[in-house]
Formats: structure tokens, C-alpha cells, sequence
């Protein structure tokens, strides 16, 4: 039932795309509906139905201050993806762009930029970005800018290396001789044809820029109350936790179901994209 | 000689790579907002009391001469004075390494010893039962955030079952059955993300391997295909393992943050984000860079490792 590297054959082989996309699709409405729809106020206290279990009030019980926390978790969604889908962004617009530039450019120009960006490879992510909070003060802004620039030497790496096969193609040197510019080469030749690994690459970043930003607004570093956080969530639920579990189960259930649904979606399309590489991430 | 001079290229660049980031983490500290005189004194101190404490803390020279007064006592061994508990830098970060440190060797020995196993398990037969059940494992292992796994691991199995504490840390000198129980669930929270990569990784090097005419060559022989894996296949499959490792341990440790954080130990975690919130910007600053180094060192030594083991690569300038 398998090839001869481990992938899966016959009605398993797209699995992990299907559950990925239905996952991440899931999420995606989720998020969306909240903008509009939640089945009570997520900011809306109500002291007399606090902490009550799942199923008594609300399909997910209630918070410390009496929240419907199935509507704190829609909209908790909506901040995390939102905030991981623009640090992304940021990430990977940077990272593509320079990593484009330096495979472009040559050994020297190439090598300058790949150790300034080691230099930010260095830092400690968590720290780096408390460090940021304290200079920034803490918002969705600085939880962007703090995931994002992190993002950064991840995707010009990638992109460079990958960029750097495709300029020793023949068609490369082929538009070479037709006159056009290597900023033309690399717009027109090079990103579309790297384009599939970098959309693998994105997928996966924004799994992890979920789980960044959880961990920066459990340490309070993330968007500011009384806007929903599932990183926050999990932090007020340590107070309560013999009294009511389910403040801490539902948001770690909801963030790990977001980064699974991203990770088997990556891994599902780069399945798809090459059949023979993968397995590892 | 290509590999020497391969390792000291790799130490020169990243030697450098250092360097800047000491100037960045500089820069970055002294934009953080607050006055550390101020906070040591208290907002009710007169202001000629603050003008003299900077100029004790040498708040008052020029940017150029603190951040080299900085390198100059880091070289000598000198990382200056906490603001907030007035004892030496130095002192205060081994105390807290004493913790941290354990901790994340205790939590990378546990992931290796589960995932090298499951990861050769699952690539022996692909496809096969335990292969979906590894890979299914560590998709979900890697999607769990750490402070999550603490979070649920403090509910089910301290106040659940009541084995281990549920936080805070004894101290070393209280015998170290109790110090190391108090590490045991930090370490399964931080160990299990960490898992479930090498668990990946493992499983591919290994599928990697298996159509090698080496492993044709040991079959042919007559070993089984569990002893041709293990004795042919796995130490070859080691090297990728042992690079992820070594450049994961640096953000196991700064990642530790969260974790120490859910169950109140006193490691270098701790030590960092409660020093911002003191703004004792001089602990950050070093705990910082510290970190940058070790990332650093990782680097070079994951490389000069990779060329010690692997002899085609020793050619490669």
C-alpha cells in the first residue's frame, strides 16, 4: 500500500490534505462567523452563571466571569488566525523578498545577507519577543511584528536555496540572452516555479506563528483584554483548575486542532506538489 | 585539513554573527522604556539621589563607551550588578542554569530515547500499523503547545493522581529525588514536542536509508530486517537526528520560558521575562545574549560534528 518512500497509495494517499483543508477550512469559517454571529456576547459577563461545566451553560460551559466560552473560542479564532496570518505575511513577504534578492545577486551580495540574517537566527524567539512587548507595549501589533520578524531568515533560506537551483536552469540563461533585467528573471522565471514550496512553507509557518502567539498572550504579551485570546484563556484557567477543568482543556484542544489542521495541510500539499520528498518537515 | 578549515570558517562567521547581534540586543534594551535608577529608587526619590546612581551604574556615559564597557566585563567574566537584586549577573544566571539546565537535558534524553525507537519502528514497515500510529503521534505532538501538555499534565497527574508537585522547585540542597521529581512533569512538557520531530526526522533518515545497497547487502547476508536496520541503518541515520537535536536544544531552553512559568520554577526562563517586567535591563541584555551564543555554538558544533561523522563531507570546502 505504499511507495517505495513510505507515502501512502490508493484512498490514504491525500489524507493528510483532506483533513488539513477540512480542519483549516473549519477554522476559517469559524473565525469569519464570529465577525458576525456567536451564540452569546464573547465580552458579556454574567457573575450568577460563572464556571459552570459543558452542557449546563453553553455548549462549552462557562468562564470565571461567566463568558460563554464556545463564544470566547469563536472569537478567540479569529484574533489567533488573524494575528499568525498577518505576522506570516510579514515573515514571508520579507523573507521571500530578500531570499529572491540574494540568490539573485551572487556569491557576495548572497553570503552578506544570508549572515546578517543568521544574526537574527540567533535570537531567542520567546525572549526576543517579551523584549519587543516591553519597547512596544504589548497589542496585536506587537505580537505581529514579534512573530513575524522571526520569520524572516526561515523564509529567505528557503526561498534562497530553492531560488538558487532554479538560476542554474538553462531557460534562465535563455531570458539572460533575451535581454531581461534579473529582478525580471526573478518575478517571471524563478518565484513561479518555487512558488509550490513556498506555499508548503507558509502552511507550516503559520501553524507555528499560532502556537508563538498563544504562548505570547499566555505570558501577556499578546492582544489586550477584553478581546478573546486562546494563549490568555489558558492563562486565567490555572487559577481555576480543580474547580473547573474545562477553562483549561477547551482553548489547548482548540489551538492544537488550528496547528494540526495547518500541518497536515502543508504536509498534504507538498504530497501533492512533489510525491517522493517529505516525510520529515 | 579541508575540514579544519571548514570548522574554523564556521567559527569566524559565526564569531561575527555574535558580535552584531551584541550590538542588536544592545540597541534593543536601551529602547526599552524605563529609567532603571528610578526603578531601583522609587518614584518618590530626589532627583539629584537618581543622578548619582546613574552615574554609579555608569547610566550617564555615552552609549558607545557602556556598550563596550559591556563586551569588556563579559570578557573578563564581569556581567555587572542586577538592578533589582544587587548581586552579580553571573551569580544569579548559574543559580538559575542550575534549573534550567536539568531540565532540558532531562527532557532532550527522554525525547531521543522514545523517538528514536518509534521512528525506526514506524519506517521498518511504512505504511504499517505502527507507522500510522507514530505519525499520527507526532503530527499531534507537534501541534500541542508546551505550556498546554504542563497545563493538562498539572491537572491530571498532581492534582488528579497526586504524584508529582504541581509547581515550584526545592532546591538541589533538599536532596535530589525531590528536586528531580519537581522536573519530571516540565520535562515530559517539554520533551514531547520535541519528540515528535526527531520522531519525523528519525523515520525519514531511515526510509532514507533502507533502499541503500549497504542495508541490500546485510539482508543478503542473512540478517533480519530489524537487525539490518539497527546495526546498519541506524547509526547512519543518527547524524540527521543528532543535527535537529543540537539546534533544537537552544530554543528548548528560551522556549522553556512557558513552561517554567506554568509550574513557577526558578530557571533562566523566569529569570529573563521577570527581569523585563523589573526592567533590570541588565540581566536581560545578558541572558539574552547568552542565549545568542549558545544558538551559536550549537551552530558550529552540530557542523564540526556532521564533518566528524560523515567523510564525505570533509572534502567540501
Amino acid at each position: 500500500m505504499t511507495d517505495r518512500h513510505g507515502k501512502p497509495r490508493g484512498l490514504r494517499r491525500l489524507m493528510n490534505l483532506r483533513i488539513g483543508a477540512a480542519l483549516t477550512g473549519m477554522w476559517c469559517v469559524v473565525a469569519l462567523l464570529s465577525r458576525f454571529w456567536t451564540p452569546a456576547d464573547p465580552t458579556g459577563m454574567n457573575i450568577a452563571q460563572r464556571l459552570q461545566p459543558p452542557g449546563v451553560g453553553g455548549v462549552l460551559g462557562t468562564d470565571q466571569i461567566g463568558r460563554d466560552i464556545a463564544s470566547v473560542i469563536m472569537s478567540g479564532a479569529w484574533t489567533s488566525l488573524g494575528i499568525a496570518g498577518l505576522a506570516t505575511c510579514l515573515g514571508g513577504a520579507v523573507g521571500i523578498g530578500l531570499g529572491l534578492y540574494a540568490a539573485g545577486m551572487g556569491k557576495r551580495t548572497e553570503r552578506m545577507i544570508m549572515t546578517v540574517l543568521g544574526v537574527l537566527f540567533a535570537f531567542p524567539p520567546v525572549l526576543s519577543a517579551i523584549l519587543l512587548g516591553a519597547i512596544l507595549g504589548p497589542g496585536a501589533l506587537t505580537a505581529v511584528l514579534a512573530i513575524g520578524v522571526f520569520m524572516v531568515p526561515v523564509f529567505a533560506r528557503i526561498t534562497r536555496s530553492a531560488a538558487a537551483q532554479i538560476w542554474t536552469r538553462e531557460y534562465i540563461a535563455a531570458a539572460f540572452m533575451a535581454g531581461k533585467t534579473r529582478l525580471r528573471i526573478s518575478m517571471e522565471h524563478v518565484l513561479p516555479n518555487i512558488a509550490g514550496q513556498l506555499v508548503v512553507q507558509v502552511t507550516l509557518q503559520m501553524g507555528l506563528a499560532i502556537l508563538a502567539e498563544a504562548g505570547l498572550s499566555y505570558l501577556g504579551m499578546g492582544v489586550a483584554p477584553p478581546t478573546p485570546s486562546w494563549g490568555r484563556m489558558l492563562a486565567d484557567s490555572q487559577t481555576y483548575l480543580s474547580s473547573a477543568p474545562h477553562l483549561a482543556v477547551v482553548p489547548g484542544l482548540a489551538i492544537a486542532l488550528a496547528v494540526l489542521g495547518l500541518n497536515l495541510l502543508g504536509d498534504g500539499l507538498r504530497d501533492l506538489a512533489d510525491p517522493r520528498k517529505g516525510g520529515a518537515g | 585539513m579541508a575540514a579544519f578549515k571548514r570548522i574554523a570558517g564556521r567559527v569566524v562567521v559565526n564569531g561575527i554573527a555574535l558580535l552584531l547581534a551584541s550590538v542588536v540586543i544592545f540597541a534593543l534594551v536601551k529602547a526599552a522604556p524605563g529609567d532603571p535608577a528610578q526603578i531601583m529608587l522609587g518614584t518618590s526619590a530626589a532627583p539629584d539621589t537618581l543622578a548619582a546612581l546613574r552615574v554609579q551604574l555608569g547610566l550617564d556615559q555615552p552609549l558607545i563607551w557602556q556598550y563596550l564597557g559591556w563586551l569588556q566585563g563579559i570578557v573578563s567574566g564581569d556581567m555587572g550588578q542586577s538592578y533589582t537584586y544587587d548581586v552579580p549577573v553571573s551569580g544569579l544566571v548559574a543559580s538559575r542554569a542550575a534549573v534550567t539546565l536539568p531540565l532540558a537535558a532531562l527532557a532532550s534524553t527522554g525525547a531521543v530515547m522514545l523517538a528514536v525507537p518509534l521512528g525506526v519502528w514506524a519506517a521498518a514497515r511504512p505504511g504499517g500499523g505502527a507507522d500510522i500510529a507514530a505519525t499520527v503521534l507526532a503530527q499531534m505532538g507537534i501541534a500541542v503547545p508546551n505550556f498546554w501538555i504542563a497545563i493538562v499534565l498539572i491537572l491530571t497527574v498532581s492534582l488528579g493522581l497526586g504524584y508529582f508537585p504541581a509547581g515550584g522547585f526545592p532546591g538541589w540542597q533538599s536532596g535530589w529525588v525531590s528536586a528531580l521529581q519537581a522536573l519530571i512533569l516540565p520535562a515530559i512538557s517539554l520533551g514531547i514536542p520535541q519528540a515528535a520531530v526527531l520522531t519525523r526526522v528519525t523515520r525519514a533518515a531511515v526510509l532514507d536509508l533502507m533502499h541503500e545497497d549497504f542495508i541490500r547487502t546485510a539482508r543478503a547476508k542473512g540478517l533480519s530486517l530489524r537487525q539490518a536496520l539497527w546495526r546498519h541503518a541506524v547509526p547512519n541515520a543518527l547524524l540527521p537526528v543528532v543535527t535537529m537535536l543540537g539546534l533544537q536544544i537552544p530554543f528548548l531552553i528560551s522556549g522553556a520560558v512557558l513552561v517554567e512559568n506554568v509550574f513557577n520554577l526558578p530557571g533562566i526562563g523566569t529569570l529573563a521575562y521577570q527581569a523585563l517586567a523589573q526592567r533590570d535591563l541588565i540581566v536581560v541584555q545578558n541572558v539574552i545574549l547568552l542565549f545568542a551564543a549558545l544558538v551559536l555554538v550549537m551552530n558550529v558544533l552540530t557542523d564540526t560534528l556532521a564533518v566528524m561523522l560523515d567523510p564525505r563531507l570533509r572534502g567540501r570546502g
